[in-house]
């Protein structure tokens, strides 16, 4: 009898041994894929967006000319402010190579400084007027193509009509370089300046202080709203009531709706019919709060409900309100919960684009924002908007981009993590 | 108590929403054409660093959903100004005046080219529109005249023998976009025109004639590659036989890495599509609502802007990026009917 069963036993023992081997390899070889797939990602975005941080400039010898800019010290501030300075710069550079000919080689050589170079030039001599008259050497932007060349992103060695950057203007740049004239420095453009369209111009700053506000107005409205519902849900609702029940079945669909809806709603509502400005941190901010109301509120439910009964019914015995209860003992000891669930429902809310794109945040905003009511994008919007520009330069910005909301992400889920551990009870 | 919570709730509720926005607004608006954009944004920004008003706010919307927004009312809350990539059609008109916006300014700013371009290592391409429209379209003529039938080319070979014997393989953008558009318009009914009979039809069923002349083929052989247009770049260099359609300044930028085709005999270069040559280039256009010039502080001095011979003359720093110009007297006499906000005339088609 037990001959047979151990024979049945050992018969078997063999297979399911084997299985227990397939399992754990299967499991293996998913977190190994996995890996290899982040990997992937983030080598393809650190080899490209590196490059981003550093910036050639170039060294000019500029004459501010009195008699060219058409003003001299003690003109007034208008005619400081609107003088020709893009002369100043088109002769500087003249001057530098002389005998350029053709509307071609014209064009490229102006274009070897970034445009800005006569706006940076204008402010200098609004700064101090004393300049003029004098010739100074500044350190202006290069031209993005002069950018691209120098992080050995085009091959000198293609035949000249498969370039970018033509024989002439590989000369002009040889003959700088020799002399010490361009030089690649940390980028710190990318995060003083706001978006541009000159990809050697353009920075994250806007963005930035677009997605501040954003998360200021999202984590205002909807941490006080979501703490009320989950602790009234918790504490205060009827047990066993069918308008409950529903309205917990609700929260928990809303979570798994497409982020996308929201905007349609924020675009029918808040700008419909309250008249809110389109493309502002303070719409953006509703419309997000929308967003991360449910995974708070989930959250929240559940750091409340971790918290032992033991605690709340001695407060009870010893004569505690039930609000006294919730504020005193039951929302403290559950604080770290409905934080860590607040900041991943904001790391979320952070990354988002889709709602955005119906609010009119998929904009063009040159000027940094200073309050909720002023236009902003937010920084997966400026991903957006510099991935799908022309200029070859913005590729390697986008990756930059990639990687400081990246930076971003992990630390707010590292806050997570560190709250979590730190302040965590068991009991 | 119950009650008087709920009754507080909805106090609150009915003051926070009464909170108007409607104040007055010290940036320009502008909504519309994602193939505008480039051009509207570089003004906008030259604009913003060169006088002392604020840099106007610029949307990605499409033409369609721009001239939607424009035409909603005409209230400050409303865009000033909507980029677009095609004429205002006469449905879009009539929304306008059922909203109140009667006086619009039109200004054509120049053209854009839209290119079929394939890897630099690829074969040379020389397209007509006819193997264009046969290569591409859902429904093809058949042997006896009168007859269509479902695309059988599978080799451009097959359509034009003059042609490489490559599979049909083009990369092109969805119908969402304006660019899609134009290349039904003017590349695939200008080739399906070729055709008498099909010509005919126009006549008879004008709906008949535009379904068998823009319906672009599903087996395949045209792939639609999201609006992005880098991507159809960086897909070309990868897969040196398929084709990709896109806008005139993405060939400009990656001359290194793709090259036009040139189309009915005539190469596409900035000269080619300036004088009309190149037979796939469409007008681009903005539309101003006058009521808003003196409300809106700066829009006389944005037009001004955009139609100096700095920016979108023939050496000016929008044709760096890619627009091709209008001509001289065009701009000359563009120029001037922007400046003085000359309202359209009401056009039918």
């Amino acid at each position: 009898m037990s001959d047979t069963t151990t024979k049945i036993i050992k018969a078997g023992l063999k297979k399911r041994y084997a299985k227990e081997k397939r399992f754990r390899f299967f499991g293996l070889m998913s977190i190994v894929i996995s890996f290899v797939f982040l990997l992937v990602l983030l080598i393809s975005i650190f080899s490209k967006g590196w490059s981003a941080f550093q910036q050639t400039y170039v060294k000019l010898d500029v004459e501010l000319n009195e008699e060219v800019l058409g003003i001299n010290k003690f003109s007034n501030k208008d005619a400081l402010f609107s003088a020709r300075y893009k002369k100043i710069i088109k002769n500087s550079l003249k001057k530098k190579f002389p005998g350029v000919k053709g509307r071609k080689q014209k064009r490229a050589l102006k274009n070897l400084v970034s445009k800005s170079a006569q706006y940076e030039l204008r402010d200098k001599v609004l700064k101090d007027p004393e300049l003029l008259g004098t010739t100074q050497s500044f350190w202006f932007l290069a031209k993005d193509d002069v950018d691209v060349f120098m992080k050995g992103n085009i091959d000198r060695t293609l035949p000249e009509s498969n370039r970018r950057i033509k024989d002439y203007q590989l000369a002009w740049i040889d003959q700088l370089i020799a002399e010490d004239r361009l030089e690649k420095r940390f980028n710190t453009q990318l995060f003083s300046a706001s978006d541009s369209r000159e990809p050697e111009q353009a920075g994250l700053k806007g963005a930035l202080m677009g997605s501040l506000f954003t998360m200021l107005v999202t984590l205002s409205l909807s941490f006080p709203i979501a703490v009320a519902a989950a602790a009234y849900l918790e504490e205060f609702a009827p047990q066993n009531n069918r308008w409950v029940d529903l309205i917990e079945v609700n929260i928990n669909n809303l979570a798994a709706v497409p982020s996308i809806v929201f905007g349609l709603l924020g675009l029918a509502i808040y700008i419909g019919l309250f008249g809110v400005p389109r493309s502002t941190p303070l719409i953006g901010g509703l419309v997000l709060t929308l967003m991360t109301l449910p995974t708070i509120i989930i959250a929240s439910r559940a750091a409340i409900k971790s918290v032992p009964p033991s605690i709340k019914q001695a407060a009870v015995g010893l004569g505690a309100s039930r609000v006294q209860v919730l504020f005193h003992h039951t929302l403290p000891l559950a604080m770290p919960g409905i934080l860590t669930g607040t900041i991943v429902g904001m790391a979320q809310a952070l990354g988002e684009t889709a709602p955005l794109l119906m609010i009119g945040m998929v904009a063009f905003v040159a000027e940094v924002p200073g309050s909720i009511m002023d236009p902003a994008t937010v920084m997966p919007v400026q991903i957006y908007l510099w991935s799908d520009s022309p200029e070859r330069a913005f590729s390697e910005r986008t990756s930059a981009a990639i990687m400081v909301l990246l930076a971003f992400l992990v630390m707010m889920n590292l806050i997570a993590i560190v709250l979590r551990k730190k302040f965590e009870q068991r009991w | 108590m119950k009650k008087k919570s709920v009754l507080a709730a909805i106090a609150l509720i009915t003051s926070t929403s009464g909170i108007s926005f409607a104040a007055g607004r010290d940036h320009i608006e502008i909504v519309g054409s994602s193939t505008v954009y480039p051009f509207a944004t570089v003004v906008a920004e030259t604009f913003g660093k060169r006088t002392k008003f604020k840099t106007p706010k610029i949307e990605s919307t499409g033409s369609g959903g721009g001239l939607k927004l424009f035409c909603s009312g005409n209230g400050i809350n409303t865009p000033d100004i909507t980029n677009s990539s095609r004429r205002i059609k006469q449905s879009e008109v009539e929304l306008c005046a059922k909203n109140g916006v009667t006086k619009i300014t039109e200004v054509q700013i120049g053209f854009d080219g839209i290119t079929i371009a394939n890897a630099k290592k690829g074969n040379v391409f020389n397209l007509t529109l006819k193997d264009l429209f046969l290569a591409l379209a859902k429904e093809v003529p058949g042997k006896t005249g009168g007859e269509l039938i479902a695309n059988p080319y599978k080799t451009w070979k097959d359509v034009n023998p003059e042609l490489p014997e490559t599979k049909i393989e083009v990369l092109g953008p969805p119908p969402t976009s304006g660019t899609r558009d134009a290349f039904a318009e003017l590349a695939l009914e200008g080739g399906c025109k070729t055709f008498d009979w099909i010509k005919a039809i126009k006549k008879q069923d004008k709906r008949k004639y535009k379904s068998i002349c823009h319906t672009v083929r599903e087996d395949g052989a045209f792939i639609e590659a999201g609006e992005n247009d880098n991507l159809i770049v960086q897909k070309l260099e990868k897969n040196p036989s398929a084709l990709g359609v896109f806008g005139f300044s993405f060939l400009d930028q990656n001359s290194d890495k793709v090259k036009g085709a040139s189309i009915d005999g005539v190469e596409i270069s900035f000269e080619n599509i300036t004088d009309g040559s190149y037979p796939i280039s469409r007008p681009l256009f903005f539309y101003v609502k006058i009521d808003h010039v003196g409300k809106v502080p700066g829009i006389t001095e944005f037009i001004t802007e955009f139609t100096d011979e700095d920016a979108w003359g023939e050496d000016g720093y929008l044709t760096e990026k890619g627009l091709i110009p209008l001509g001289e007297d065009q701009r000359k006499a563009m120029a001037e009917s922007a400046r003085s906000f000359k309202q359209m005339a009401i056009i039918s088609e």
